[in-house]
């Protein structure tokens, strides 16, 4: 096919008007026909990886603010004073095995089998929102203790950075339900599929996230 | 048709973040989560009794709980996001690299100008009493 193909486009030794446009057409035809670029899904994928990376970039930030203010207690409480350690414990927990099990879901949404996913995703919800609410709980008893944001720049910093983390795991549970909503009513499809990748990578970064946080913030905060 | 054959033999087909390179069973796929949690667990254990321990030199605690910090954000990028430093996988490390520096970039930055400043500051107490 190649060597016909060449022969056809170049007639050799009858150069005529028509030669240049008939080759010019036949190669975009021919670069249209050729498989080539990236598919959807790692176009989509790898645009969410990006914007992933800027997220992270953001808690880098929240994390120089918190670590330049750490030591600024104003006379007030430190991290040592008010962190409790089961609490992050079982925070960890939490959203470790949460991580797992949305795993397990993406893997059930790939080979469309329907009681993995569900499964999976509805023990990742539980997990999440029980994480949301032990870092509520959390929160509270903090600024009921007079240790909230505007006591000392330490506190500002400690809610801003938690905060964030906190606020991005509320809004991934709301991506989860509207994930398990969406296979519901429209299947395994291609473009769901794709939504279902990018949401099982958010979740997992929150959790390379929390990695950072529960090391640098809480466990160095008692031990310091 | 034949130079698109050899394109797809010169490149390596790429992946999509957090897909695996091979496309195995579903037990295989649990099995790999389930090393990454186990792998991931140990350290978090670990990091919490360091923290708690006396029975280190203390001001090496910090420094240990980064390390321990940084090898679970590993175990979590390659059994979790499946990030791998093979030719299918190198636009996607390449991004990560590249938002790696700017995050040191970002901290230590942050620390260092921020402590060079507090250092070069006059202190509180006497600027207040200037003032007067």
């Amino acid at each position: 096919m190649t060597t016909t193909d060449a022969t056809l486009a170049h007639p050799a030794g009858r150069p005529h008007e028509g030669t240049a446009t008939r080759t010019h057409a036949h190669a975009t035809e021919r670069s249209s026909g050729v498989p080539h670029g990236a598919s959807t899904r790692i176009v989509v994928a790898y645009g969410f990886w990006i914007f992933l990376i800027s997220d992270i970039i953001l808690f880098a930030a929240f994390f120089a603010s918190y670590a330049v203010l750490s030591d600024n207690t104003a006379g007030g409480p430190a991290g040592r004073d008010l962190f409790e350690v089961n609490t992050v414990a079982l925070e960890t927990a939490c959203l470790l095995t949460s991580t797992l099990f949305c795993g397990l879901a993406g893997i059930g949404a790939n080979a469309r089998h329907g009681r993995l996913f569900y499964g999976a995703m509805a023990v990742t919800f539980v997990l999440g929102a029980a994480f949301v609410g032990i870092e509520l709980h959390e929160f509270a008893t903090l600024i009921e203790r007079g240790a909230g944001p505007q006591r000392s720049a330490f506190l500002s910093a400690f809610f801003a950075l938690i905060g964030c983390h906190g606020l991005h795991v509320t809004a991934g549970l709301l991506w989860l339900l509207t994930m398990m909503a969406q296979i519901y009513a429209k299947g395994y499809r291609d473009d769901i599929l794709r939504r279902m990748l990018c949401f099982s990578l958010f979740w997992h970064t929150l959790d390379i996230v929390w990695v950072a946080l529960f090391s640098l913030v809480y466990l160095v905060g008692v031990a310091k | 048709m034949s130079s698109s054959i050899r394109h797809d033999d010169a490149h390596p087909r790429d992946l999509a973040p957090g897909d695996e390179s091979d496309a195995h069973d579903i037990a295989g796929a649990v099995r790999g989560y389930l090393v990454g949690f186990v792998l991931a667990a140990g350290l978090t254990a670990v990091s919490f009794y360091l923290a708690q321990t006396t029975l280190f030199w203390q001001p090496s605690i910090p420094i240990a709980l980064s390390v321990m910090a940084l090898a679970q954000m590993g175990v979590h990028l390659v059994f979790f996001l499946h990030l791998t430093s093979g030719p299918d996988n190198l636009n996607n490390a390449l991004a990560l690299a590249f938002g790696l520096l700017i995050v040191l970039l970002l901290v230590f930055g942050t620390l260092w100008i921020m402590s060079s400043l507090d250092h070069n500051m006059m202190p509180m107490d006497k600027a207040m009493q200037m003032q007067r």
